[in-house]
């Protein structure tokens, strides 16, 4: 007689998996992040590989001390996609204890120590990235200037001598390779009261945004429509953050254009397009609900507005994308869909 | 004239699987040695056996008839000898036992008389017509097995549309899709029947496009009549009456109604050849058409069935159970069950046997977290949450479960199907289904208890008020004098015993009170008494 198996229905599963998933995720970066490297350089890369390592030990260490299955979640890619976003968060040829402190605090404390993959209520990267910045605020300003405006371009020899001891090719200063984001100068410039058409006109802002960072963005957002196109993520976020974006800074922008940024240039600079396909949309640490998602995208979109235009950081993704995490499980509660048959169908 | 369709929202799209099972045309299946027909093949109360161990039956002679309103009557599929009725294994996912009447055949597959009723059903009584279709043991044969003369049974609400549901959206099952090529007329006379039973105003048939021949001969079919055949995008759970309802009126069934509440019955085409059968014929509903499929066999097709023929038999007639078959299920891969043997009986609701190998089914595999990626919710054709409902489920909150309306998911499969951590989602709705069954069937229990302990305790005062009365006039008409003295040695006595009372209630020796005790406790009670009393009888009976 043949052992019968009898498992219950469905008998049938789809090909997707986490690990899809998370791959998925990662091809989707691939574009924005080459760009990202073409335009700085080998920080970018530097900062990703130190980040993944980093991400990928700790995650086996507090696997192996929360006695989980360590080969089955170290390859599921949730750790890796983490380590990537955070190190796409930081400044490239930021010094190496800086990556190493920010990855294995998003993975202990933001993912393990609230119980691992899928019970984090914050975003770990972003976890890790505010930490950073609270923490070592200079190391985290201190930007490089896009290859195109800065002087030199490092090797990689020289870029990773430059992260791991912080010395420089002879006859290199520190003041030539880095410059503010366009956002910060943005920032310090209204401080000083000039008027936009004339911070604008520098360099280091482009067509749409900050020079460099308009293709990037461009990229990533190529990325994030792929993956709502294979049905990784949903329009709802996306769509609702970068639309009440869009939608705010316009009204800013026809009331004094002088004083305020256009909405092209809030889209195109800093973390919007990333933060509104690959962060916002975290599943873990947002709302899961259709309803909810598009609240929780708008709430990230009118709080990273205000914190750039009246906060005391420049860029305000991760802040955003953090509060709106805390709001989540309300959202969700409230945005309940109306279930097939409960009235108002027809 | 194109008929609008609407959408229901959710749905997927799963590997279909079902060329490979209309290959060949539908074919007769042997006739087994041996009948197993259960008394419960249906929804509702199970049939009554009406014969006897020993007793010689006739091909399409009933055996058991229906035992209420929600029931079916029982027909010998086949000629022979009574050899038992006994609890044998039925098909049901825990592998249950229930009464079933065991026929040996005599080979001769010798008909009962039979036929046709003398007037032809449209001059008939509609109340006769159904009472024909009661006896004559029809249930859904879509795979629920609802008792078919209640659903003709309008029950005073005005029936706008029939629809017969000709979807089959399961993978691998393509009984009705044989039934709708070979027999489309018998499918239609079936459904004029009960369409006249139901007075509809029109009659649909729905057929996804996934199955062209069949809506080519359906259409060919209903050339002549007053039967729309509407041809409906490939969408799975499209075969589930309330989301076909959708599609094809924009109407939604309310959650906790009926679909005649709205003008609409829906029925199986299957259902519909069944009933040409009864009535036409005369014959009852002793067969149908069982797909066999998967690659746990060599020769899948479908097979018209003997009801009560073991599945093994129909395994053998395809060719043999490979032995890499890794499970049989009775029904599709998303909703049918694994079975726990091959020697369970076909019965009226086995649309398919699928002998499934490692590959045709998903091999278990880690199950992780929920990533709460919302995937599961963006296919429920009910519109729920799914990620909440097993959260809830997993962590045994059932009320806030039913508060997530737990009570409304079909079962469908489809939130498993796209979950990447692999949950096994439907597993735990049906887990806290059973478990919040199980407590309300407690709390009725207790509630009843707790009207007896009422009832007893109520008894009690009475007849002590009673007795306390009675006495009080006995001793008023006897010792009316010395009342006085009497009175007070009395008042002494009774002081005595509430100063023994108050102290040993101080102590806690004195049984709590028992006056205020919730269902829970009461039920605990009753529950140790039970006991008790059974290792009573135990003890009295060693
Ligand atoms: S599909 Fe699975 S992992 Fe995604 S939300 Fe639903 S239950 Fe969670
Ligand atoms: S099984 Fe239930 S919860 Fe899952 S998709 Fe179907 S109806 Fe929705």
């Amino acid at each position: 007689m043949i052992k019968l198996n009898t498992p219950s229905s469905p008998h049938f599963h789809g090909p997707s998996t986490v690990t899809t998933v998370m791959l998925k995720v990662m091809l989707a970066l691939l574009p924005g992040i080459l760009i990202y490297a073409w335009m700085f350089g080998w920080g970018v890369i530097i900062n990703i590989v130190l980040a993944s390592i980093t991400a990928l030990a700790t995650e086996a260490l507090m696997l192996r001390m929360r006695q989980r299955p360590v080969m089955m979640y170290l390859f599921d890619g949730s750790a890796l996609v983490t380590a990537m976003l955070l190190a796409l968060a930081l400044p490239p040829l930021a010094p190496w204890w800086l990556v190493v402190i920010g990855s294995a605090f998003a993975i202990i404390f933001a993912k393990h120590l609230y119980g691992g993959l899928g019970f984090n209520p914050f975003n770990p990267a972003m976890v890790g990235y505010v930490m950073l910045l609270i923490s070592f605020p200079r190391e985290m300003t201190s930007w490089l200037a896009p290859l195109s405006l800065g002087e030199q371009n490092l090797s990689l020899g020289q870029s990773l001598s430059f992260v791991f001891s912080g010395s420089l090719p002879a006859g290199l200063s520190l003041d030539a390779l880095t410059m503010a984001t366009p956002l910060d100068s943005l920032k310090t410039e209204l401080g000083l009261n000039k008027a936009m058409q004339e911070i604008t006109a520098s360099p280091i802002f482009g067509m749409l945004g900050g020079t460099g960072w308009e293709w990037i963005n461009i990229a990533f957002l190529a990325g994030g429509l792929w993956l709502i196109h294979k049905k990784i993520i949903s329009w709802h976020v996306p769509i609702a953050m970068l639309g009440s974006l869009a939608l705010i800074s316009f009204l800013f922008f026809i009331i004094k254009p002088g004083a305020y940024a256009s909405p092209l240039f809030h889209l195109f600079s800093g973390g919007a397009i990333l933060g509104a396909f690959f962060i916002a949309t975290d599943p873990v640490s947002g709302a899961t609900t259709p309803k909810g998602r598009l609240y929780f995208g708008a709430g990230v979109g009118v709080l990273t507005y205000i914190i750039r235009s009246w906060g005391g950081y420049p860029d305000a993704v991760a802040f955003s994308v953090l509060l709106m995490n805390m709001a989540a499980p309300t959202i969700d509660y409230y945005t309940r869909p109306r279930v097939f048959g409960h009235g108002g169908g027809n | 004239m194109i008929r609008q369709l609407f959408r229901f929202k959710g749905g997927i799209h799963p590997p279909q699987h079902k060329d490979r099972s209309t290959r060949s045309p539908i074919q007769a299946a042997w006739l087994p040695k041996q009948l197993i027909l259960p008394l419960h093949q249906h929804i509702g109360e199970s049939g009554e056996p009406i014969v006897a161990v020993g007793d010689h039956v006739l091909k399409g002679q009933k055996i058991a008839r229906a035992s209420g309103y929600v029931s079916a009557s029982v027909h010998a599929s086949s000629s022979g000898t009574i050899t038992a009725i006994e609890e044998l294994p039925i098909p049901h996912p825990s592998g249950l036992s229930a009464s079933c009447i065991v026929i040996d055949t005599d080979g001769e597959d010798r008909w009962i008389e039979h036929g046709p009723e003398d007037i032809p059903y449209t001059e008939m009584d509609v109340s006769h017509l159904r009472n024909l279709i009661r006896t004559s043991g029809i249930v859904g044969l879509g795979g629920a097995g609802f008792p078919s003369s209640i659903k003709l049974n309008p029950a005073g609400s005005k029936i706008d549309t029939l629809i017969l549901n000709g979807v089959e959206c399961e993978p691998y099952i393509t009984c009705d899709d044989m039934l709708m090529r070979e027999r489309p007329e018998n499918i239609i006379a079936g459904a004029k029947i009960m369409r006249h039973a139901l007075n509809a105003r029109q009659c649909l048939i729905a057929i996804e496009d996934n199955k062209p021949e069949a809506y080519t001969a359906m259409i060919e079919a209903c050339k002549d009549e007053d039967i729309e055949v509407v041809q409906v995008p490939t969408l799975y759970p499209q075969g589930s009456e309330k989301q076909l309802i959708k599609v094809l009126t924009g109407k939604e069934c309310p959650s906790n109604g009926l679909p005649f509440q709205i003008g609409i019955v829906v029925h199986n085409v299957g259902t519909a050849a069944a009933v040409h059968n009864a009535i036409n014929l005369g014959e009852p509903l002793i067969s149908r058409i069982v797909t066999v499929t998967g690659d746990g066999v060599a020769e899948p097709c479908n097979l018209e069935v003997l009801l009560g023929t073991p599945m093994q038999a129909l395994l053998d007639q395809c060719g043999g159970l490979n032995s890499d078959v890794d499970r049989i299920i009775m029904g599709g891969p998303m909703m049918g069950f694994a079975m726990h043997s091959t020697e369970i009986p076909v019965i009226k609701t086995t649309n398919c046997i699928l002998a499934a190998t490692e590959s045709n089914v998903t091999a278990p595999s880690d199950v992780m977290p929920c990533i709460r990626c919302g995937a599961c919710a963006d296919v429920c054709p009910v519109d729920l949450l799914p990620q909440q409902l097993q959260w809830y489920a997993r962590s045994k909150e059932f009320e806030r479960a039913q508060e997530h309306n737990l009570f409304d998911c079909i079962e469908c499969g489809c939130c498993a199907y796209v979950c990447p951590s692999n949950i096994p989602l439907v597993h735990y709705y049906r887990y806290a289904k059973t478990e919040i069954w199980a407590q309300e069937r407690e709390k009725e229990k207790a509630d009843i208890a707790r009207q007896r302990h009422e009832f007893r305790q109520s008894r009690i005062e009475r007849e002590k008020a009673e007795k306390a009365a009675r006495l009080a006039k006995k001793k008023a008409a006897v010792k009316k004098p010395a009342d006085g003295e009497k009175d007070d040695k009395q008042a002494a006595i009774q002081a005595a015993l509430d100063r023994a009372k108050a102290k040993k209630e101080a102590q806690g020796v004195e049984p709590k009170n028992i006056e205020n005790m919730t269902p829970a406790q009461q039920k605990q009670i009753d529950d140790a008494n039970a006991r008790r009393q059974q290792t009573d009888t135990s003890e009295q009976e060693s």
